[in-house]
């Protein structure tokens, strides 16, 4: 079962491979881990997710809450309300005649195109790990020629606030989404 | 005051009260040796740097200090690795203290560079690298802080040597006490006290017909003997010990039903299969303390009480958990238990006592080991504090001699380190230098750190090895002489090597024991003669280990 933690670290020299080798060393893999600084200055705040049964999420929780630089750990799987997005790069063939269907796909998952070459586009896309997927595998028939991607960042949701943004965003493209 | 920050170092040291370091110099170090020279901490100089590390964690697990121990950098600090690993394995605290080259060379692959942060990364509680002189006196403290708060471990501090050399101003830090927590670690927690659960665990002990305590290294780790004795006592509690959890209650009360495991006595192991309630204090349910993980414990309830929640559920289940200091816990509960059935109880430790393993029927004329052990207990009465290799040998100290006060058997328990006990005996003297100290060493193990008798010599410690001669692995030979159809692939030892002489050679007196009448008087002349002795005991090679769990199998399932 897929996990995600949220966690607060000071921004110390070295704490990056101390969270990340915490995982090699007690067996569990990391799917995806993105790290970036805070409002807070001297506080990072690192998004793991790991896919792991849920003894090993208990577990992971209280290991990184021993870590001496680790401020707090939350389980946002377990807290259940969260708001989780990645960010990808993605290099797609496009010659005149695709043009117009790239340009609809990226419509529909709400890319950006943020780079035009003659033969190629360059979309953005930010949405969940689902909504990406999607992305892809509609680009998949016209050809991506290179993709890059950020881990997925997270942060729990505000209480008392309606979560209609979230749902409406995936309204529009859960229907492409292929099981 | 303007101090070099080796000066630094060592000023903040002695504030901490240290006494005693262990270790060996080199090159990016010698700011730091300088400064000790003007120093009144005393630093006994090794042969080698796992020694250092060993000594440090000998003396912590026995004294009330944490242990020091310094090393050059690169090959110096990996040499300590083993001993810090050993430290982190036990929770024992340590503060290692390792050279590193100058910070505008790290990265440059520099004469003796090694990557120590990363290197002990895995098997440390904290590291930290001293960037400015004047960060010293914090980095220190909080070395310090750390290592010995909640569940302790090993901390390095790598000091560049160019940090070592520049000056600073020392100010010695105020602002975080014993009782508060570091002032740069924010997140930092030294026990995330947890007894929301204090009520459901009284009432399991109250209601339990056949309970056993389980005492941990926890135990000695929070001097919680009194809580401990008081508990069982109040209750009428069997207590089994893990192997690290020896001392925790006196080896003649009473209620102590002896060690359990894997090469634990058969009433323990018998108790807890039986039990209908299991409470564990300290105790991390190790695979060689549980056997097969399914089969422990069966028809128990399991209250797991640690100091470190993470353990919670780790290796057992638990029903019901309270996360604490292991005394402070096992008083409040044994207030909240109280009310049992004392006739239930009794009638539970008498059956108990009727599932110890048949007597030995020792008639042969061999030297074997539980003579020894005995004969140990005798001429010292249990006043003594006992340190051990790795293998049979140590199984035997285990099993066999009386540990009657805690924080006496010093063993290396997680990391099963061969090489352990000769060093960290000289942590057990320095600690405590009132106590006769006994190192229980194998062939195999001692030679691993042998040449450690030479600072034995040097430093007129009074330490007593008492080798257990196999001229084998003697652990490992019995494996494959159970498991592996007697095929004895690289455990025997086609020479011995001459013990008397080595030992002599380096300035320590030593004998050899050739019948097993006279053991006893062997060591009473061991003990009687000033200074460090070395006794040989040449002993059958055929000699085991009994009981014997064999791994991943069933408590229950023991060869007797
Ligand atoms: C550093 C290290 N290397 C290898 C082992 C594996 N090992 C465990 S017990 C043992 C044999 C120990 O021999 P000895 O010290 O002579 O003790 P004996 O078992 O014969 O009493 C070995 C090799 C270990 N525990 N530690």
């Amino acid at each position: 079962m897929k996990c995600t933690f949220s966690v607060l670290t000071q921004n110390a020299p070295g704490v990056l491979m101390r969270v990340s080798s915490l995982f090699y060393r007690r067996n569990h893999n990391i799917e995806s881990l993105s790290v970036s600084q805070t409002d807070t200055v001297g506080v990072s705040r690192f998004t793991i997710m790991i896919d792991a049964d849920e003894w090993a999420h208990d577990q992971v929780e209280k290991q990184l809450a021993k870590l001496v630089e680790v401020i707090s750990v939350e389980n946002l799987t377990h807290r259940g309300s969260f708001i989780q997005r990645c960010f990808s790069l993605i290099k797609v063939r496009a010659t005149m005649e695709t043009r117009p269907h790239i340009f609809q796909i990226a419509d529909v998952f709400r890319c950006r195109v943020v780079d035009m070459g003659s033969d190629a586009l360059t979309l953005e896309i930010t949405g969940n790990e689902g909504k990406i997927r999607a992305c892809v595998e509609a680009l998949q028939a016209y050809g991506i020629i290179e993709m890059a991607g950020s881990g997925s960042v997270a942060l729990g949701r505000s209480e008392n606030v309606p979560g209609y943004l979230e749902q409406e965003s995936q309204a529009t493209y859960s229907h492409m989404v292929r099981a | 005051m303007e101090l070099t920050g080796a000066q630094i170092v060592v000023k903040s040291l002695e504030d901490e009260g240290v006494e005693t370091i262990f270790g060996l110099p080199g090159g990016t170090v010698i700011p730091l040796y300088d400064a000790l020279y003007d120093s009144s901490i005393q630093h006994v100089l090794v042969r080698h740097e796992q020694a250092a590390a060993h000594a440090a964690d000998g003396f912590s697990r026995v004294g009330d200090g944490v242990g020091v121990c310094v090393a050059t950098s690169g090959p110096g600090a990996t040499n300590l690795v083993t001993g810090i690993a050993t430290a982190y394995r036990d929770s024992s605290p340590m503060v290692a203290i390792t050279g590193q080259v100058a910070t505008d060379s790290i990265g440059t692959d520099a004469f003796q560079e090694a990557h120590m942060l990363g290197i002990s990364l895995p098997v440390v509680k904290h590291s930290m690298q001293a960037r400015r002189a004047d960060d010293i006196p914090r980095l220190i403290r909080d070395a310090f802080f750390i290592a010995s708060t909640g569940r302790p471990g090993p901390v390095v501090l790598d000091l560049p040597t160019n940090v070592q050399k520049a000056f600073g101003e020392y100010r010695r830090p105020v602002d975080s006490g014993k009782n508060g927590a570091p002032s740069e670690y924010p997140g930092y927690c030294a026990i995330r006290e947890d007894l929301t659960r204090l009520d459901e665990a009284a009432k399991l002990i109250r209601g339990a017909e056949r309970p056993v305590l389980i005492a941990g290294n926890g135990i000695n780790l929070s001097r919680a003997f009194e809580p401990l004795r008081v508990f069982a006592e109040g209750l009428e509690m069997p207590v089994a010990a893990s192997l690290l959890g020896k001392g925790a209650i006196r080896n003649d009360h009473p209620n102590f039903i002896g060690m359990m495991g894997m090469h634990g006595g058969a009433a323990a192991n018998r108790a807890i299969t039986a039990a209908d309630l299991i409470v564990a204090v300290g105790a991390r349910f190790s695979d060689r303390s549980i056997g097969k993980s399914e089969e422990f414990a069966r028809s128990a309830r399991v209250i797991h009480i640690d100091i470190d929640d993470a353990e919670i559920h780790k290796n057992v289940g638990a029903d019901v958990w309270l996360i604490g200091d292991a005394g402070k816990v096992l008083n409040t509960l044994a207030e909240a238990a109280s009310g049992h059935d004392s006739l239930s109880r009794r009638a539970w430790m008498e059956k108990i006592l009727t599932m110890r393993e048949p007597a030995v029927r020792d008639a042969s004329d061999a030297m074997r080991p539980r003579r020894i052990l005995d004969a140990l207990d005798e001429v010292t009465k249990g006043e003594v504090i006992v340190t051990t290799e790795v293998g049979q040998h140590q199984m035997w100290a285990a099993q066999f001699h009386k540990t009657l006060h805690p924080r006496r058997f010093v063993t290396s328990g997680g990391l099963g380190t061969m090489g352990f006990g000769i060093p960290a005996a000289m942590g057990a003297h320095f600690a405590r230098p009132d106590l006769p100290v006994v190192c229980v060493a194998g062939d195999g193990s001692a030679m691993m750190n042998i040449q450690e008798l030479d600072t034995y010599a040097r430093y007129d410690m009074p330490i007593k090895v008492l080798l257990f001669d196999n001229a084998c692995l003697g652990m490992v030979r019995q494996w494959q002489q159970i498991f592996y159809n007697e095929r004895y692939s690289n455990t025997l030892f086609a020479r011995r090597p001459d013990f008397v002489k080595i030992a002599e050679g380096m300035g320590v007196t030593a004998f050899s024991v050739e019948s097993p009448q006279k053991i006893k008087s062997a060591i009473e002349r061991a003990v009687e003669t000033p200074g460090p002795v070395l006794v040989h005991f040449p002993i059958p090679q055929s000699e085991n280990v009994f009981p014997m769990v064999p791994a991943g199998e069933a408590l229950s399932n023991m060869i007797l």
